[in-house]
């Protein structure tokens, strides 16, 4: 190699990745996320090139159709950020070598990124947050938002530093099964979790009532024959202890919801998911769907079953 | 509302509506936008309630490729804001459970912003390619810089335009809701997140996988098991299935034989 080789320096990787954050910005129908990455590039070009026939040049080459995920892009803009410096030191890197080291890793590495991201890391951090915003509590949100954030910076910063430091190398550890596991295993705990969601989250109670008994004798708490005052309160805490819930009323009342809830809780939140998702498969959109549920919960509330 | 909240309010609204296309930061996800505009608005716990339920059901929204999914943005936004204006008179729940309904209509109309923001983009770029023809390093940043700020004013004017809507209107509104249709929007919101639950569902599925949704379930219903006992839980099957494959590989390799083992202790009876 020459004395005077050109270098990007830590600083202009930096930069690098700083801009890449803003790959989406001007998403097209044309050429998706072209401009946001020819922006990413930027800094680089200019380290690199120095004649403005280079420059204009390098521009116009990462303005090519792109599209990925945004934060799996950031390893293939390290190995970009490789191979146009090793063009830019004299090596025969073609146009087409570039563009067809973008393409080759976007659509794999898409694969990954969205079960990984947008459905496995979001869904459980944001139910996570979200449970504890539901009581009102900040730290739900705070919670969210900084561990989304400093997973997401981390995970951009030291992949494309390692896409830039194995340069081409890593398009042929994507075929290996590197990937194919992590996308598995993104799945099963998502699957888990999502699973457990359902059971916590998807509310459905139907109000009608089965059966109205009325209690044998010591089965509910006598009211009337209770000491007065405290002790009354005594005596009724410890007979409610004993009897549970049914001991408050002399009748003992079966809604459908407790009959559903004994053989499995959230039996009807999980049919209900896997009926969204025939669905969904069918092709209906999920607006129509969501639009349809409020409009059984409307005519539930009227009917008086929910 | 005074002058100083509906600016702040803008400003949020303009931070979710850049982050509804770049997905990076989350400024546009319920627990967050809704947050922000509880904070600025002085209203900041019913805020987070509302972000809370809101982000339970977008839980699954997420665009993949070119598909554009249901915008989080405008729903939490919006809905945020009509829930402030509500409180005035409403009681909470009310205002929080309508918002909630509004949300998803919200949601639709944001969708064919945000496609029509997509849209608007193809001359932009073309306008950058004719930057890049001349070198011009600050012609290509602009129009980039100015996309973004398109998605931004996406949200930001609808939001302006809520602000300036009486509040007397909002909660003259809400009270006239009789009790049946708030309470079946409730009960309707109550299974709404069944449908983003079922997006992530079809994405990751396969017959492989389908037994961790069903140990999930069941699991949750042991309440002492907090989300992330259960986090840890899901990583742990993961990682066990994980290397147990792997080790059925290997022995199915070494082993030489018709790699069923079960089926070689049977056949040696």
């Amino acid at each position: 190699m020459a004395e005077n080789e050109i270098k990007l320096s830590v600083a202009d990787r930096r930069a690098v990745a700083w801009r890449h954050q803003f790959l989406q910005g001007s998403w097209n129908y044309e050429r998706m996320q072209n401009g946001g990455w020819c922006y990413a590039m930027i800094p680089a070009i200019k380290a690199l090139y120095k004649t403005k026939d280079e420059q204009a040049a390098a521009l116009k080459r990462h303005l090519e159709f792109y599209n990925t995920h945004p934060y799996v892009s950031a390893p293939v803009i390290g190995v970009t950020l490789a191979l146009e410096e090793e063009r830019a030191n004299g090596m025969p890197v073609e146009d087409q070598a570039i563009q067809g080291v973008k393409v080759g890793m976007m659509g794999p590495l898409a694969g990954v990124g969205d079960p990984v991201f947008w459905f496995t890391v979001r869904p459980i951090l944001g139910a996570l947050g979200a449970s504890m915003a539901l009581g009102g509590s900040i730290v739900g949100p705070l919670l969210f938002f900084i561990v989304w954030n400093l997973i997401r910076m981390a995970f951009l910063w030291y992949t494309q530093e390692f896409g830039y430091s194995v340069g081409t190398s890593i398009a042929k550890d994507l075929s290996g099964g590197l990937l194919g596991k992590i996308t598995e295993g993104a799945s099963i705990l998502g699957m888990f979790i999502i699973g457990a969601l359902v059971q916590r989250w998807v509310s459905i109670s139907f109000t009608p009532i089965v059966s109205t008994v009325t209690q044998a004798e010591g089965a509910y708490i006598d009211w009337s024959a209770l000491p007065a005052g405290a002790e009354g309160i005594k005596s009724a805490l410890e007979q409610y202890s004993s009897l549970g819930a049914t001991g408050l009323n002399v009748e003992k009342v079966t809604t459908l919801q407790g009959n559903l809830d004994q053989l499995i809780p959230g039996l009807a939140a999980v049919l209900l998911t896997l009926l969204c998702c025939k669905l969904l498969k069918k092709g209906v959109s999920p607006i129509a769907i969501i639009l349809a549920l409020f409009a059984v919960g409307i005519a539930g509330r009227l009917l008086g079953f929910m | 509302m005074n002058a100083i909240s509906i600016l702040l309010v803008i400003i949020v609204a303009f931070f979710a509506g850049m982050e509804g296309i770049l997905d990076e930061f989350q400024f546009h996800q319920p627990l967050v936008a809704c947050t922000l505009i509880g904070l600025v608005t002085g209203h900041p716990t019913e805020g987070i309630i509302l972000g809370g339920s809101l982000q339970m059901i977008a839980l699954g929204w997420a665009n993949v490729g070119a598909a554009v999914a249901p915008d989080a943005a405008l729903a939490s936004v919006a809905s945020a804001i009509i829930m402030v204006k509500g409180l005035g008179s409403a009681d909470t729940t009310t205002a929080i459970n309508t918002a909630i309904a509004l949300a998803v209509p919200l949601s639709v109309a944001g969708l064919f912003l945000t496609m029509l923001c997509r849209t608007i983009a193809i001359p932009m770029v073309h306008f950058m390619d004719a930057a890049a023809e001349e070198a011009n390093f600050r012609g290509v940043e602009m129009w980039q810089l100015l996309a973004i700020g398109l998605q931004g004013v996406r949200i930001a004017i609808p939001a302006a335009m809520l602000c300036m809507i009486p509040a007397e209107a909002v909660t003259s509104m809400l009270n006239a809701m009789p009790a049946w249709l708030s309470g079946g929007m409730a009960v309707g919101g109550g299974m709404v997140a069944a449908v983003g639950y079922a997006m992530v569902i079809n994405m990751m599925a396969t017959p492989e996988v389908w037994p961790f949704f069903a140990l999930g379930f069941v699991l949750a219903a042991l309440g002492d098991l907090t989300l992330i006992a259960l986090g840890v839980i899901g990583v742990s099957l993961a990682l066990i299935y994980l290397g147990l494959k792997d080790l059925a590989k290997q022995g199915g390799g070494a082993g030489g034989g018709s790699g069923d083992p079960l089926g070689d202790i049977l056949n040696d009876y």
